[in-house]
């Protein structure tokens, strides 16, 4: 019960989290090339996007930001076994992270906000740029870290602590889960900071509001989305085929592929098959297709889940080594089926760029902008497959979930902080969602701070230092 | 190398105190200083382009605590669990006030951020303060680094006391660096009332330092530290009831840092006392992290401190100028507006 709650609240707290961390990784990006545009080609129309994208961004970041405070105190609240047993690892990345990018991250995104007009424009330049790599550098951090937990590298056992111990910080930083996993998260970022800045423009053009300055974010997020939604696809592909060698369990689970097979059947769409269920009804099937994605190779073989718990019970002892193959199944669907759909949403507009047209086409800025939830069910349900995929294990092979929980602490504890935690998270989700809305929605000002919508506080345009916040 | 890093950790829990607590005083005395809208903005903006580069110390801090002492990290935020949930509360709270404030032209959207702003600046030193308070005093702890006792347990009076001092601390080099920042009517309500503050202060400070005393039993003599903490909040009481307000926010800092410092000094080698059985205290040395780690973090260390150093100097040159309320004719106050 214990373990459950609290796998609730860091599922919660971390799902919730990962809504804003994209927007901040990939809009910090899309507005820094705003900017050099505007620097480059001297046209105030991009600066006033700039400006108008910046906004939309500080709103995210000012929630992504205090949402990883939560993150960060609960493995020591929560998973204090956890911390005690592998913190001389774990530790190493976080602690680092907040020194190089945590602080670079906060202090230029100030120096950026309140330095409009005030600072030389290449130094506010290089502002927005230092914002847009730190968290690219954060993520690198908080990701070595998940990594490991995946796949536990650079380390030997104490013969008298029975703990793991550091040995090679770089076995952190080449781990392969960790590079094919980094990049995937970026990208996938790139893909979300892409998909939101084409909704609000397709929302714009749609009304033909200031048609020359979005058809120009519009154009710029699609040439950002195609690229970036074909690579992210390809990688988390390979990722699939990297974790399936380090934790076969997670990649068979998301098969539910019960039973080890040659020239395995990838199972598109199926009914049942959930951990209580080994013959599902398998609605449609796609031959070798599983064999191609697990091992790059048409006959390749995958082992069932029934013959790795069989191996794990082996190694380990007895105990139930099978993820929840139900969430394992239908993560990676959603996940690749929605992706699929955002590529096509893409080349469409793709071609309509090509074609000149644009913003001519209603049923492509509809389509676009609905398009806004896609980025956060693709997210969430790619941390489900990677996250739950793990389980039983809180470190892959070295220590199970339910060892690393605080001893000390007691369900009502679990249980107050996390209707706390889901109090305030909905309130500030509210209010951020209705802010975004408001200044996604809001017109293009005109860049003096003289435009802004009748009775709009908005300090972002104020001349007045006084008056940014 | 333990106590190296036992050294970094205490200089990143003063920075926080010194940076942080500036803003955390102007945070809760905002609607104090300020009466109108307008002015409140003013105030808060005087800490706009820091705030959150100020707090990135107090989580280095603790993900210091992490890398460096993973056994202190895991028995301390367990045994503040509830604590420690308001305090992430009032951090998320405080947090996006900042940015949302303004953003929307209605009393009560404009008033909810105002109090969580206010509310989240005070509960913030007050409760880290209280936190850091039990580290000295002492807790239940058990053989295995368990925390034994209740939340009740964790508010006895010397971590109250530090608390409080601590609170009282953030508003004095709040209200001082306010009057350095600002001017007109903002600037002289913060001048009024940081001699005040400052007073109010040194009384707590001293029976800081004669508590601590007595709970690190370190007998009658006070030491050098405890000699500079109370100069430096004497100091910030007495220039800024002359109106030296630089002297008075530089002093103000410096007793905000010193304050935390002997904790530390006093703490030392111990990083939290158990009251169950002397033998249970978590020290430097049976929680910190083997050699390789602390190797590695101290090459980081050693290589990007210096870097976050000078670009956080670097934003404090940059906004070093006064702000002045703004002319009459960019008023917007919610009265105002909602009347359009």
């Amino acid at each position: 019960m214990r373990t459950d709650l609290a796998r609730w609240q860091f599922a919660t707290t971390s799902i919730y989290h990962f809504f804003f961390v994209p927007i901040t990784i990939g809009l910090s990006f899309l507005v820094a090339l705003l900017q050099t545009m505007w620097h480059r080609s001297g046209d105030h129309t991009y600066r006033r996007l700039t400006r108008f994208f910046g906004t939309l961004l500080l709103i995210n970041v000012a929630v992504g930001v205090v949402t990883g405070l939560v993150q960060e105190f609960e493995f020591g609240m929560n998973w204090s076994a956890y911390s005690a047993y592998v913190g001389n690892i774990f530790g190493g990345p976080l602690a680092m992270e907040g020194l190089l990018a945590f602080f670079l991250e906060s202090t230029f995104l100030g120096v950026w906000l309140f330095g409009w007009d005030r600072l030389p424009r290449r130094v506010h330049l290089a502002c927005i740029w230092l914002v847009a790599a730190a968290t690219m550098i954060s993520a690198a951090f908080i990701m070595a870290a998940n990594s490991w937990m995946q796949h536990p590298v650079g380390y030997v056992m104490n013969a008298a602590t029975h703990q793991p111990q550091l040995d090679d910080i770089w076995a952190l930083f080449t781990n392969p889960v960790f590079l094919w996993g980094y990049v995937h998260v970026v990208l996938a970022s790139l893909v979300t900071g892409a998909i939101i800045m084409l909704a609000v423009s397709a929302w714009h053009l749609r009304r033909k509001d200031s048609v020359d300055a979005f058809r120009r974010t519009a154009t710029a997020s699609i040439v950002v989305l195609i690229p970036t939604m074909v690579l992210t696809l390809f990688v988390g592909s390979e990722l699939g085929v990297v974790e399936a060698t380090y934790q076969p369990m997670k990649i068979a689970a998301a098969e539910a592929q019960w039973n080890t097979c040659t020239s395995c059947s990838f199972s598109a769409f199926q009914i049942g098959g959930g951990n209580n269920d080994q013959t599902p009804s398998k609605i449609i099937e796609i031959p070798s297709l599983l064999s191609i994605l697990a091992t790059n190779s048409l006959h390749g073989e995958v082992v069932g889940l029934n013959q790795l718990q069989a191996q794990d019970v082996a190694k380990y002892g007895p105990g139930n080594y099978v993820p929840n193959v139900f969430i394992q199944y239908w993560s990676m669907r959603v996940m690749a089926y929605f992706a699929v759909l955002v590529l096509v949403l893409a080349l469409w507009g793709g071609w309509l760029v090509h074609r000149e047209k644009l913003e001519h086409s209603r049923w492509f800025l509809a389509c676009a902008i609905w398009a806004v939830i896609l980025p956060f069910v693709l997210n969430t349900a790619g941390w489900m497959l990677t996250e739950n995929g793990r389980q039983p294990w809180i470190v892959q092979g070295l220590m199970k979930t339910a060892d690393g929980i605080s001893p000390s602490v007691s369900t009502t504890e679990i249980w107050i902080s996390l209707v706390a935690f889901v109090l305030v998270y909905v309130a500030l989700g509210v209010a951020d969602g209705y802010l975004m809305v408001r200044y996604g929605r809001r017109e293009l000002s005109d860049g003096t701070g003289h435009a802004e919508p009748p009775g709009d506080a908005s300090a972002e345009e104020a001349d007045d230092l006084a008056l940014v916040y | 190398m333990a106590t190296f890093w036992f050294i970094i950790d205490v200089v990143f829990w003063v920075g926080f105190f010194i940076l942080e607590g500036f803003d955390f005083g102007v945070g809760t005395l905002h609607s104090v200083v300020g009466k109108t809208e307008v002015e409140r903005r003013v105030a808060v903006n005087t800490i706009g382009p820091f705030w959150d580069g100020n707090e990135v110390w107090l989580i280095v801090a603790g993900a210091v605590i992490f890398a460096a002492f993973p056994l202190w990290y895991a028995t301390m935020f367990s045994t503040f669990y509830l604590a420690l949930v308001v305090v992430l509360m009032a951090l998320m709270v405080r947090g996006v006030s900042f940015e949302f404030r303004s953003k929307r032209i209605d009393p009560r959207w404009v008033s909810t951020w105002r109090w969580s702003l206010t509310v989240g600046s005070a509960l913030l030193p007050l409760l880290v303060g209280v936190a850091l308070g039990d580290l000295l005093h002492g807790l239940p702890i058990d053989q295995s680094h368990q925390f034994t006792g209740n939340f009740l347990t964790l508010l006895q009076p010397y971590g109250l006391w530090t608390g409080v001092t601590l609170l009282s601390l953030t508003l004095l080099s709040g209200a001082t660096f306010l009057a350095i920042k600002t001017t007109g009517v903002v600037h002289d309500r913060a001048s009024t009332l940081a001699p005040a503050l400052g007073w109010v202060s040194t009384a707590l400070v001293i029976g800081f330092v004669i508590w601590t005393h007595l709970a690190a039993s370190r007998g009658a003599v006070p030491s050098l530290i405890d000699g500079v903490v109370v100069l430096a909040v004497v100091g910030a009481a007495w220039s800024s009831g002359i109106g030296a307000q630089g002297w008075a926010f530089a002093s103000a800092c410096a007793a905000a840092g010193f304050t935390v410092m002997l904790i530390f000094v006093n703490l030392y080698p111990h990083v939290m006392v158990s009251t169950t059985n002397a033998a249970y205290s978590l020290t430097v040395h049976n929680t910190a992290s083997p050699p390789y780690t602390l190797k590695v973090m101290t090459v980081v260390a050693v290589i990007f401190t210096p870097f976050v150093l000078a670009y956080q100097t670097w934003n404090f040159w940059v906004f070093r100028s006064r702000l002045a309320s703004p002319p009459v004719s960019s008023e917007t106050t919610p009265k105002a507006a909602s009347g359009a």
